[in-house]
């Protein structure tokens, strides 16, 4: 502002404007405008990105946020709101999972990003029990694409929804952990919760 | 690309306040600002990719102002002699808050005119698109508010 005397306007703002966001988030979910809401939560393995439609829980992500919500916009809505207390129960489970203390996840999903045969792959995911893997080979018979090995990689590769939707109990038919969404340590990281 | 909502309120968040403090005053101005935002959100989907996200923000206000004003002076009970002013103590301060009286103090053109061009930054042809007007009667109301206001801090030394 070109003049000393209007910097009074901004007397208290960050306080405030803190304030407004937050009753906004409010006021946005009880008029039904709130199309995705999204918060992060802190993990073992990073700070992750959650955002659900009033459908459900439609996203999870490792890393690049802003990229990600920006292809929500496109995607779903642009009517996005920093909202927790939408994801507050899967906030929760995902703290329960993380201390060892979950082992399935009970929250209503919003498959939409995922089509096609990749949704029949990610559809058949969370039938593979905490604590087990099975092989992209194995996943694929299981979708009823025997020979669509790397369809399934692929699949796996681009799950919406990792940790919920367990993609990094598919592993590799040597054993190996193979590549993951949030990168092969995290991968690790995950199996070796599970067999505590 | 689209930008989600939340970086909307985020980039324009502050000046939509301060916008909304000039025009209505510190306590009005966050009901003001709530009800532009919620808004905003509504049409967003709507808003042409290329559209003044400023402006466009600074119309819904105006409008926003123009419904607290009105409903001002529904509730406004007449009386023989003007009340004092209300108290700003409720609103913590560095003594910068007094330009809200300054402000208060000026027709509502000149308020106008001022808040949209010195504080939302807006060119006058967009103020007179926004409060009606040509855009030279916009530019004389930002003139004579500014000179107004700096006559107010005159008085009482240098701000």
């Amino acid at each position: 502002m070109s003049e000393q005397f209007l910097a009074g306007l901004s007397t208290m703002e960050d306080e405030t404007i803190a304030r407004l966001r937050a009753r906004l988030a409010v006021t946005a979910e009880r008029d039904g405008l709130l199309d995705v809401a999204y918060r992060t939560v802190d993990t073992p393995v990073g700070t992750l990105l959650l955002a659900s439609t009033g459908q459900g829980l439609v996203r999870v992500a490792y890393d690049r946020h802003d990229e990600v919500l920006a292809a929500l916009a496109e995607a779903v809505s642009p009517r996005i709101l920093n909202a927790p207390d939408r994801l507050d129960s899967a906030a929760r489970q995902l703290d329960e999972y993380f201390g060892g203390r979950r082992r399935r996840f009970e929250l209503p999903l919003d498959l939409r990003l995922a089509k096609g045969f990749r949704r029949q792959v990610l559809s058949h995911l969370p039938e593979i029990a905490y604590g087990r893997t099975e092989s992209y080979a194995e996943v694929a018979r299981a979708a009823g694409s025997p020979r669509a090995v790397r369809a399934v990689g692929t699949a796996c590769a681009t799950n919406p929804l990792p940790v919920i939707i367990p993609c990094h109990r598919v592993i590799r038919s040597d054993g190996g952990y193979g590549a993951y969404v949030g990168g092969e340590s995290v991968k690790k990281t995950l199996l070796l919760l599970e067999k505590a | 690309m689209v930008r989600p909502f939340e970086q909307v309120v985020a980039d324009y968040g502050p000046m939509v306040l301060r916008v909304c403090r000039a025009v209505l005053g510190p306590v009005d101005a966050e009901d003001a600002w709530s009800e532009t935002f919620l808004a905003a959100l509504k049409a967003y989907p709507e808003l042409p990719p290329d559209a003044n996200v400023e402006a466009w923000l600074v119309t819904i206000a105006h409008r926003k102002a123009i419904d607290t004003t009105r409903a001002r002076a529904r509730h406004a009970i007449p009386m023989d002699s003007p009340p004092d002013r209300p108290s700003r103590d409720g609103v913590p301060g560095d003594g910068g808050t007094e330009v809200w009286d300054a402000l208060a103090r000026l027709p509502d053109k000149q308020r106008a005119a001022v808040a949209y061009h010195y504080v939302a930054g807006l060119p006058y042809k967009e103020i007179a698109a926004i409060t009606g007007g040509s855009t030279d009667a916009a530019r004389r109301a930002a003139a004579d508010g500014m000179k107004a206001l700096r006559g107010a801090y005159g008085e009482g030394g240098k701000s």
